[in-house]
């Protein structure tokens, strides 16, 4: 039963990770994203990490992927032009693609960790639950926690003066600073 | 399950990641493969947390996500500011760092 539920995730994933790379139009592989994404959170639900399992659906698929959607409706459709600069790019990005896939392979495989072999131990009833997680936020990693909150400050208003309105005047840099340095 | 299908399936997914930022042009794409990067990243890391019977690693998972939060915000307000600028969304002629 686990493992059935396993494969069915893992084929989610890998189906969903190759409909992103291989999709020309970028709406569709932010769709296909999605399926990967809640795919992955099942395979956390098997991992007993419900609470990991319920923000990738919640965060991910739900708000960050709004986000990526308004965008790639905002810009459009993006033709990527078949002219290559770096000649054999295409058939070289592949090959590195497999001999990473291969080489991290034999790293987890030939591990001397003998228990990635095994289930896990058994953990005991709430591993994961939001109550255990959020104890471990704000007593154990209460300044990570903080720091995290910081950086999404940061990065909102970074988003902000990245994607704010260019004022009327010039037609490159927006801001008066930059643009009195540009016309001395 | 045995832990180490999990890593598998995480290298698989990295692999591919890491493959689609490589091969795509479009910064959109590009920014979607980085999140199956680190999608994968989170997925070794709640393997890990399991196979260690200890929460940290969920927690570290969460703090990923987070951070790809931020990176994706900084990115597609990047995006949103090239499209406005009329400028080509192609990483290759984005090359020089005046533009």
């Amino acid at each position: 039963m686990v493992a059935v539920a396993f494969f069915a995730g893992a084929i989610g994933a890998v189906a969903g990770a190759i409909g992103v790379i291989a999709l020309r139009n970028p709406f569709y592989s932010v769709l296909a994203l999605v399926v990967h994404l809640v795919a992955l959170a099942g395979l956390f639900l098997l991992l007993y990490a419900q609470f990991v399992a319920a923000a990738q659906v919640v965060v991910y698929a739900g708000a960050v992927m709004v986000l990526y959607v308004f965008v790639a409706a905002y810009v459009g459709a993006v033709e990527e032009p078949i002219w290559e600069p770096i000649p054999g790019q295409r058939f070289l990005a592949p090959l590195l693609a497999v001999a990473l896939f291969v080489e991290l392979s034999i790293a987890i495989l030939g591990t001397a960790l003998s228990s990635i072999d095994t289930e896990g131990p058994t953990v005991p009833a709430g591993f994961g639950s939001p109550e255990a997680i959020g104890n471990l936020l704000l007593e154990r990693f209460l300044i990570v926690f903080e720091a995290a909150s910081m950086l999404l400050l940061v990065a909102a208003v970074g988003a902000i003066v990245l994607a704010g309105r260019p004022s009327p005047g010039g037609s490159s840099a927006s801001r008066p600073g930059t643009a009195g340095e540009e016309g001395s | 399950m045995d832990i180490s299908w999990y890593l598998v399936l995480s290298a698989l997914l990295f692999a591919i990641g890491a493959g689609g930022v490589l091969i795509r042009r479009s910064p959109l794409v590009i920014l979607l493969c980085l999140e199956l990067m680190l999608n994968a990243g989170n997925l070794a890391l709640v393997a890990f947390a399991r196979q260690h019977g200890d929460q940290d690693g969920q927690v570290f998972a969460l703090i990923v996500m987070v951070v790809a939060a931020c990176e994706v915000v900084v990115g597609l307000g990047l995006i949103v500011a090239m499209f406005r600028r009329r400028l080509p969304l192609n990483v290759d002629e984005m090359r020089d760092l005046r533009g």
